[in-house]
């Protein structure tokens, strides 16, 4: 069955319309002949123009929500748009702190089942997913095999974003029918942890750090050469977890994607975790002491080495030229 | 106060995975083990009941083949006992049909809050504890970093793009941690000896009070097309640091402008 018409879960951020909610616009283009998006928060307005830049008709907003968390209040409002007989045939979602909250509260309410983890699509006899497992070495693919819609979340960075140059997207409300407990949780404060320099997911150069470092002091070293390299400094899981580094820096399944130019892996292993989050950038060097590290069978330029001994000299080297 | 964990009992992440050559399927027949992401929610849930001047710590886990080895993991920590559904008609359940299994048998515990890794190790699909709350009715919170439970209500900070928000949402409810949240403890060799004797429930889908049909194979909804090798880079140079490991770096990134 062709696919009609998808909705794409198109999320706000301080800067503008999240990159990846534009990927999905574009990806679902691509796939089907009517595409609209379903936001929330107090800018419809501006979000109707930058959705259909990029090819939705209709932006159904579900409004400010009032300090709640978006996920029982969207769900429930995306629900009732689907029950009342205009529901698409597949609704993309990233996957966001969000994103995954609406996508798991909607498969219960619409008792539809949700594929996660996405990192690529083809159509052909109704829509298939890929997956990317054991490290990105294995690519599974799946497909929905009940009645749509079907719930698709995907990851950052799946699809390039291209812009279709359409006019703004009419909005359309999208009330949030009475919720009970389930709404209950509010937001009662915001904190915004200052970073300096480009964004991790953003960057074209990301050098990070893991367990090799030692210790959490030896971290600056990751960022001094981040700095020096107009890049981001990132971290992979275990460091994050021994709470050398906030998880906002964390690259891997849990934490960013991130395709830059070239990553520096600095005493990392390359657990599956964070490979899946790093593989696909343009250029990998690693550092690291054990040699068969799984970090290495993705590298193009490996040191076997200490990374106290590698990274100070590295760093010498690039402050002597500037 | 009583808590719930969701516990998942996974093959052991440190060997190779394997998947069932029929239903690519992760192979299960193995033994298993508690998933580490798991140990913050057991750990959170024990200093939580503790705090709160009492209550018992509940550990619900959906496993094949009756299995407790992780179960007795999280009980030698602390936890009171445990219900495990085990059932053959589950097997190759979606995430869905796992949340259906998990909050049916949570609804049992009575549970003040429900706890459970934002993901598990070896499916990380990441949904299961929300559908679990949408079922059960229960506000959620997911990725917290920090957990306080002040009377009736619990105050989580949760993770962002951005740093992190306060939440407040009433009890019941579920909350997911990430790792890191809290220091899990070692079982000591006491907790060891005491957990072989806890309680663990045995229950069955029927015991549930769900459809077959629901569940398992025949409710999942969504099939596994194929699995096939990735793309692989071309091998890359790997070289020992013979003191110019800086140097070979600082030349590499010459090569593709980046200095």
């Amino acid at each position: 069955m062709p696919i009609a018409k998808v909705w794409v879960l198109a999320e706000s951020t301080d800067s503008g319309p999240l990159p990846a909610s534009l990927e999905l616009l574009t990806e679902a283009r691509a796939v089907a002949s009517t595409v609209e998006a379903v936001t929330w928060g107090a800018d419809a307005a501006s979000m109707a123009a930058a959705v259909g830049e990029y090819g939705a008709t209709t932006l159904y907003d579900v409004g400010d929500l009032g300090g709640a968390l978006p996920g029982s209040p969207v769900a429930a409002a995306i629900a009732a748009l689907v029950e009342a007989g205009n529901g698409p045939d597949a609704l993309f979602v990233p996957a966001t702190y969000d994103g995954r909250d609406i996508a798991g509260r909607l498969s219960v309410r619409l008792d539809r089942p949700v594929l996660t983890n996405i990192v690529g699509m083809a159509e052909g006899d109704g829509l298939s997913t890929e997956h990317a497992i054991f490290g990105g070495t294995q690519i599974l693919t799946a497909r929905f095999s009940g009645p749509g819609p079907g719930i698709y979340v995907v990851r950052a960075k799946s699809f390039a974003a291209e812009p279709s140059g359409g006019p703004a997207a009419a909005v359309v409300a999208a009330p949030v029918p009475e919720l009970g407990a389930t709404g209950a949780a509010r937001i009662v404060e915001r904190h915004v942890e200052e970073r300096t320099g480009p964004k991790l997911d953003e960057a074209d150069v990301v050098v990070s750090g893991g367990r090799g470092l030692g210790s959490a002091e030896n971290y600056a070293l990751i960022e001094e050469l981040a700095k020096l390299l107009h890049g981001a400094a990132g971290a992979s899981r275990a460091i994050v977890d021994a709470g050398w580094v906030p998880y906002s820096h964390q690259v891997g399944q849990t934490g960013k994607t991130v395709k830059p130019n070239v990553y520096v892996a600095c005493g990392i292993s390359g657990a599956t975790q964070h490979m899946v989050g790093m593989k696909n950038s343009k250029n990998i060097v690693a550092v690291n002491k054990d040699r068969d590290a799984p970090i290495f069978s993705v590298a193009d330029l490996g040191i076997v080495g200490d990374v106290l001994k590698v990274l100070p000299a590295l760093i010498e080297a690039l402050k002597s030229r500037s | 106060m009583n808590v719930v964990v969701c516990v998942k009992q996974i093959p052991d992440p440190a060997a190779p995975p394997k998947l069932d050559p029929q239903t690519h399927t992760l192979d299960r027949s193995g033994k298993l083990i508690m998933d580490d992401s798991d140990a913050y929610g057991v750990e959170m849930a024990l200093q939580l009941a503790d705090s709160a001047g009492g209550g018992e710590v509940t550990l619900v886990s959906m496993a094949p083949h009756g299995e407790t080895s992780g179960l007795r993991t999280a009980l030698a920590m602390g936890a009171a006992r445990a219900i495990l559904i085990s059932d053959d008609a589950l097997a190759g359940s979606d995430a869905l049909g796992t949340a259906k299994v998990l909050a049916a048998a949570i609804a049992r515990a009575e549970p003040d809050l429900v706890l459970a890794a934002t993901e598990s190790t070896d499916g990380y699909t990441g949904t299961t504890p929300v559908q679990v709350a949408e079922l059960l009715g229960f506000p959620s919170v997911t990725f917290a970093k920090k957990v306080t439970v002040d009377g009736s209500s619990v105050r989580v900070e949760r993770q962002t793009e951005a740093g992190y928000d306060e939440v407040t949402s009433p009890l019941p409810a579920v909350v997911t941690v990430t790792a890191g949240v809290v220091e899990p403890r070692y079982p000591s060799f006491k907790g060891i000896m005491a957990a072989k004797s806890k309680p663990v429930d045995n229950l069955t889908v029927a015991d549930l009070g769900l459809e077959p049909g629901q569940v398992g194979a025949a409710g999942a909804r969504q099939e596994i097309v194929e699995v096939a090798a990735a793309e692989e880079r071309g091998a890359g140079e790997i070289v020992e640091d013979e003191g110019d490991g800086a140097d070979r770096i600082v030349a590499f990134l010459e090569s593709i402008k980046v200095i």
